[in-house]
């Protein structure tokens, strides 16, 4: 789950990262009151759960409450990379000196945590070359200690009291990481201000990023959700089913991550275009099948593929989840079902009772629904 | 021979009073494993298909001998749990928990690591070595004694490719799913260094997906194997920035992707099979181009070791 700027922040204050004075708006009457508050001028950024913001236009200056007005109502109700503008943070300008990335991520070929930073802040971390990134991994075991966030800093090439804030800052984004299970913590720019002179630089989160491991949300109640997806695929997550929305128009529905992967790339190799990706579960019981289904038909796509192999999943029981919903409501598009593993003949046989194609080959059964939706596009 | 577990592994099932636990005892069982206690705190003196249960792994470990285990516990619960088999001597832990999180399992890796013991896992359906042990959650029916190394990160996936390995007459040593978790125990590379080591096994298949580095990575290891590689690879169709179903699936900042992994895969020498049920064609092509003059392979040969698939029909397509 990833959290809004806004509260990446609220976290990073409370754990000692500096932030600039500011705070989030939810109308522009709002956003004027916090940058008289704050002071003139101010920086007024859309909250979006997508990077890249600021070129896309989601970040602007004003010079006075009132232009901060204007400009926010312009703001409220935009789209922004495919997401709708509905809060801004509303922060005091920063006089900027230097700009630094650090992050903390998973390596997950390491099986540790690594600690991420450059002198090349400000732009997306991908785009700077290798030998600008300092690395290092940390022992879980352990965690970051500072003599390590001291060298980091150095390889940085920072000196005096910036470096010892930003190793101070390391340490605590490390500490963040652990407290909130974190999959990803970055300050991209953390800023270096002159501040007031020499040995009183100030060095301040930007930015924030914090995204927290959804598996591990059970221990983070407190924690306000911020659901990404859309409509549909936040109703498929809250039946327990793992879905993707696509932009084709055969509904898919597979046991298995591989295995409904495998079921997309095989439609597309016919020419068929999948509307969705739907991971059934290795052992998903008829019901939450049937809801799942129900959910594709209401997709409304010109056919319908499900590919089981079933190995803890029983075929009969899948052939019943399909029964349970074409007797109750129906099922208004060609169906094309692919059924193979344990109790496979009687699935079968309760399918083609009710005049529903079962195949035992994903090739064949792969063609067959790409021509019942009007053939390869 | 096969690697990491055979007739002589010893089982504790941990979590066997639950649902899960209880069905798949029974299942292991069946298939002829060596299931020789579970564990369930506080259910301690009950049986489970003639299993022993016990409160503590200390206990089941000093009285039946275990020295393999397989995780059904919820996934909250599962770093204790695992922690518990660890630290009682457990050498081979199979983690079929899904959902655990991710810093949990890089605590986990790390107490491996220091008791050097071996973690299959998180969010697998485990390990088996046909006709010796089975170790997870995977269908009894569709597997074959044989020379072929399948190494997988994703169940029913691996299970459609090790059915059409049965169905060809191409038997497995031992196939091992290392979880489609982001922080898993195995990497390709360990599992691969395994095969190659082993005698008994002759080829391999490799069936990755999309997301991380693991199959580039492979492919590295795979340019200095002698044992010829065919590998599958998911996720061709699947967009950028989407979690296609495991936590590791999933293209992020333009990384992961089909293209990058098909090339290395390639560069590396491994066939890359563009279908699931090409794989056994293209393993019989590279088993009888690595032994100059031999049509029939010893794989071939030895597959079909028992009934399970003796009655099926070839697919046409194959």
């Amino acid at each position: 789950m990833k959290l809004y700027e806004h509260l990446a922040k609220e976290v990073f204050a409370k754990n000692g990262i500096p932030t600039p004075p500011g705070r989030v708006a939810m109308n522009p009457d709002e956003v004027a009151a916090v940058a008289k508050e704050v002071g003139a001028p101010v920086a007024i950024k859309a909250q979006i759960l997508a990077g890249g913001r600021g070129k896309a236009g989601g970040i602007k200056f004003a010079d006075n409450p009132e232009q901060a007005r204007a400009v926010a109502k312009e703001m409220f109700g935009a789209d922004l990379k495919g997401f709708k503008i509905d809060r801004l943070l509303v922060e005091k300008k920063l006089k900027i000196e230097n700009e630094l990335y650090v992050g903390v991520a998973v390596d997950a070929a390491a099986k540790q945590p690594l600690l991420i930073a450059s002198a090349s802040g400000g732009m997306s971390i991908e785009e700077v070359p290798e030998k600008d990134i300092v690395k290092r991994p940390v022992d879980v075991t352990w965690g970051l200690y500072p003599y390590a966030a001291r060298e980091a800093v150095q390889r940085l090439g920072l000196t005096g009291t910036p470096a010892k804030k930003v190793a101070d800052i390391m340490v605590r984004l490390y500490q963040i990481f652990r407290a909130y299970d974190a999959e990803l913590v970055e300050i991209n720019p953390l800023i270096i201000s002159a501040g007031a002179g020499p040995g009183q630089e100030e060095v301040i989160a930007a930015d924030g990023r914090l995204n927290v491991d959804d598996y591990a949300l059970f221990r983070h109640k407190d924690l306000p959700t911020t659901d990404e997806g859309t409509a549909l695929e936040k109703r498929v997550k809250a039946i327990g089913l793992a879905y993707v929305e696509l932009d084709g128009d055969i509904a898919v529905m597979a046991n298995g991550a591989g295995m409904a992967m495998a079921t997309l790339d095989i439609l597309s190799r016919y020419g068929g275009r999948p509307a969705n990706f739907l991971d059934a579960g290795g052992g998903a019981s008829s019901e939450p099948m049937a809801q799942a289904i129900d959910v594709l038909l209401s997709t409304k796509p010109t056919a319908m593929l499900i590919n089981i192999f079933g190995g803890i999943t029983r075929c009969d029981e899948v052939a019943k989840a399909i029964l349970s919903v074409k007797n109750s409501r129906g099922i208004p598009v060609p169906l094309v079902v692919r059924l193979v593993g344990t109790n496979e003949a009687e699935g079968v046989r309760l399918l083609k009772e009710a005049g529903i194609s079962a195949y035992r080959s994903l090739d064949e059964a792969a063609a067959k629904v790409v021509a019942a939706a009007g053939g390869a596009k | 021979m096969a690697i990491y577990i055979d007739e002589k592994t010893k089982v504790l099932v941990q979590g066997i009073t639950g649902n899960q636990g209880a069905f798949h005892a029974k299942q292991m069982l069946a298939y002829g494993t060596r299931v020789v206690a579970g564990t369930s705190p506080g259910k301690g003196g009950q049986e489970v298909e003639g299993v022993p249960v016990y409160d503590t792994v200390e206990e089941a470990v000093s009285a039946r001998g275990a020295n393999a285990s397989i995780i059904f516990v919820p996934a909250a619960a599962a770093k204790d749990t695992i922690f518990d088999a660890i630290d009682n001597g457990i050498k081979t832990v199979v983690a079929i928990t899904e959902g655990i999180p991710v810093q949990d399992a890089m605590e986990i890796m790390a107490f491996a690591r220091a008791h050097e013991a071996v973690v299959i896992g998180p969010n697998t359906f485990g390990i088996i070595s046909p006709g010796k042990c089975k170790i997870g959650i995977m269908p009894n029916q569709i597997y074959t004694p044989g020379r072929v190394g399948v190494v997988a990160r994703s169940g029913t996936l691996s299970y459609e490719i090790a059915n059409s390995l049965t169905e060809a007459g191409l038997g497995q040593s031992t196939v091992v799913g290392m979880g489609g978790d982001r922080v898993v125990g195995l990497s390709f590379i360990n599992v691969l260094k395994k095969f190659q080591a082993d005698p008994d096994t002759e080829a391999v298949v490799l069936i990755g997906e999309i997301g991380g580095r693991a199959e580039e990575e492979a492919a590295e290891y795979i340019k200095g194997m002698t044992k010829p590689v065919v590998a599958y690879l998911a996720g061709k169709a699947a967009p950028p920035g989407k979690r296609m179903g495991h936590a590791g699936a999933i293209i992020e900042r333009g990384r992961g992707t089909f293209e990058s992994k098909v090339k290395a895969l390639e560069a590396g020498g491994a066939a890359v099979a563009e279908l699931p049920w090409q794989v056994p064609e293209l393993l019989k092509a590279r088993l009888a181009a690595s032994k100059p003059g031999g049509g029939e392979t010893a794989a071939a040969k030895n597959g079909n070791g028992n009934g399970a698939s003796g009655g099926r029909k070839k697919r046409s397509r194959e």
